[in-house]
């Protein structure tokens, strides 16, 4: 288990001081798949460094399986009470295994020598090393690249070797710096599949840092959500996409699934979205229990509504299904209020994007109700 | 041969037993001097990369010490440091002449240009390559010798060889003042005694030993660009042949 407690980090800049992380506390359970999301410049990047202590937090407790209770103090870190030694910093990073944006492997040495290169030193003998390095290479299914170099692999292999490097002195806990970032879609898949692979097989806590939504969709099992240094919303996937509270967060869902068109219909002004008199242009999410329930077409029949979709969506995410729609519903306006009043009651959130009441012929600025 | 030379450059062949000599006083004190110089050069280039604002051990009193007394000795001309040094060199080893004693200031006129070549060279290495390697447990000495200088091989046998032929530069000046060597054999016995053969096939033999330094370098840096100088292979016998 990692757990955070109130963790600071400030960059005091010739430009002025930078608040990278402000007051961050999170547990992160063992074995899970952890998230983390945010805007570039929001403070993920440096959180993540300092949980290795590659960058030293300023204030602030992170416990750690396996090493124990590292409280910060004026920018230094204290093991169990006592100021850790660079040895000591040294051993604790080599627990953890990283992967980076740009891979970072070392251009002169072999994918061999790269995947060996955290096993040097340590008392291996030349051929437990080599034994290792097979084994992992084989599981990042790059066996026959043991002797190219980096500058001979494509973007995703250099990733697996990045991986099979991170996982050689057998880590519990594995951080992913954007590691996909730089990757095409395809290489992307892969990446994201051979961590949650490693994560499966090995037991390996992963935490992964990502301005991509998709990406955490796709293996996520927890999320939080950084703003300005901050933790602005955490929980399991399917709550932050089934029931988004904070604006940053809704942006990142919006951004991953086809409802995200809807703002940009919005901002256009387009057609399609324009609500005539009597009209309103509302939003539905159903989530796990109310998706598969034919509660839409209920309330029209039972409130004589009729129903324009313009967008819908729907998935699965950890094997629960998730829906979004986005329509104009005409009618009576009793009683499309009473239709909505149905849909709340079963769990669908219903939210009035513009109402062209019968007196305003241009739609109206966004009012949110659910 | 003999019969060549005595034809096409015989004031040199009259010569040619000082010819011999001072060429192996320039290789002599170009190799002592490269030596000691790529030691103490490579020593400094590593110290202020590393105790840099941004290096891996931060030390700015050392780095602006060693940053300030590289720009001193780099701003004096060579020639101006060898009379300079006369004293110094005199007390160290005894003797300001011959190769002996050009061997010092040699190495004090090489040092702060290669170490600052050093410090251009490492700098050039990818400070992700480096965080990499300390995320993956790696101290000063690690990132030093396992990411610094070995991923700065090519560049640092770029500005080796500048510096190589830099230093034949200077040793033919420490000639003037009384070390010996090609330098000094093409003034006194070339130029002063009016033997224009003489100067030019000096001229001839510098320019053939900067060919062939400047080929080595450019070559080993080419071929130790992204891959290892030397490879061990660890590809299953039965895979042999494949590549």
């Amino acid at each position: 288990m990692i757990e955070i407690r109130e963790l600071n980090k400030t960059f005091r800049l010739k430009t002025g001081d930078v608040e990278a992380v402000r007051d961050v506390s999170l547990t992160i359970g063992d074995g899970v798949i952890y998230g983390v999301i945010g805007s570039s410049g929001a403070g993920k990047s440096t959180l993540v460094r300092c949980l290795n202590l590659l960058e030293i937090p300023d204030s602030g407790t992170i416990i750690l399986d396996g090493v124990g209770e590292i409280v910060l103090k004026n920018g230094k870190p204290y093991l169990n009470g006592k100021e850790m030694t660079s040895r000591q910093q040294n051993d604790m990073r080599r627990g953890i295994g990283m992967i980076f944006q740009h891979f970072n492997l070392l251009d002169r040495c072999t994918v061999f020598e790269n995947v060996a290169y955290p096993l040097m030193h340590t008392g291996r003998s030349r051929k437990q090393i080599e034994e290792r390095v097979r084994e992992l290479l084989k599981l990042v299914a790059l066996e026959d690249k043991i002797d190219g170099y980096p500058s001979q692999l494509s973007g995703g292999q250099k990733q697996r070797v990045a991986i099979a490097r991170a996982l050689a002195a057998e880590p519990r806990i594995l951080l992913s710096d954007e590691a996909t970032s730089a990757l095409d879609p395809e290489a992307t898949e892969a990446i994201l599949s051979l961590l949650q692979e490693v994560n499966r097989k090995l037991g390996v806590t992963v935490v992964l840092i990502t301005h991509e939504m998709a990406v955490i969709k796709s293996i996520a099992d927890r999320v939080a959500v950084m703003e300005d240094g901050r933790v602005v919303e955490e929980g399991s996937v399917y709550e932050i996409f089934a029931d988004p509270q904070e604006k940053i967060t809704r942006k990142f869902v919006a951004s991953s699934s086809l409802l995200g068109k809807l703002d940009r219909l919005l901002e256009e002004d387009a057609e399609l979205v324009r609500v005539r008199p009597g009209e309103m242009l509302v939003r539905l999410m159903f989530q796990k229990d109310c998706v598969g329930e034919h509660l839409l077409t209920t309330a029209a029949r039972r409130y004589g509504f009729d129903l324009n979709i313009i967008l819908a969506n729907s998935e699965y995410l950890h094997g629960s299904p998730i829906g979004g729609m986005a329509g104009i519903i005409s009618g009576d306006r009793e009683k499309i209020e009473m239709g909505l009043a149905f849909l709340r009651e079963n769990h669908v959130s219903a939210e009035v994007i513009s109402d062209g009441r019968a007196d305003e012929a241009d739609h109206a600025e966004s009012l949110p109700v659910s | 041969m003999e019969e060549l030379m005595r034809q096409i450059t015989p004031n040199l062949y009259l010569y040619r037993d000082k010819f011999y000599k001072s060429c192996l006083a320039t290789a002599e004190m170009f190799w002592k001097a490269g030596l000691i110089a790529g030691l103490i050069g490579l020593m400094l280039g590593i110290l202020l990369v590393i105790t840099k604002k941004d290096g891996i051990a931060p030390k700015p009193l050392v780095y602006q010490a060693t940053n300030l007394v590289i720009n001193i000795f780099r701003s004096v001309p060579f020639i101006i440091l060898l009379i300079f040094l006369i004293p110094l060199t005199r007390a160290v080893v005894g003797t300001a002449i011959n190769v002996k004693g050009a061997i010092l200031p040699l190495v004090f006129g090489t040092v702060p240009f290669y170490s600052r070549q050093v410090e251009v060279a490492l700098s050039g290495v990818d400070p992700g390559k480096v965080e990499a390697a300390r995320s993956m447990g790696s101290g000063t000495a690690g990132l030093i010798f396992r990411v610094y200088l070995r991923e700065a091989v090519p560049d640092l046998l770029r500005v080796t060889t500048v510096t190589a032929i830099s230093l034949i530069g200077l040793t033919t000046m420490a000639g003037a003042v009384g070390a010996g060597g090609i330098g000094s054999f093409a003034i006194n016995y070339g130029q002063n005694q009016n033997h224009p053969d003489i100067v030019n096939v000096c001229v001839i033999v510098l320019l053939i030993v900067t060919f062939i330094l400047q080929s080595l370098g450019n070559g080993l840096s080419r071929r130790t660009t992204n891959r290892g100088l030397l490879n061990r292979s660890h590809r299953a016998k039965e895979k042999e042949g494949t590549v």
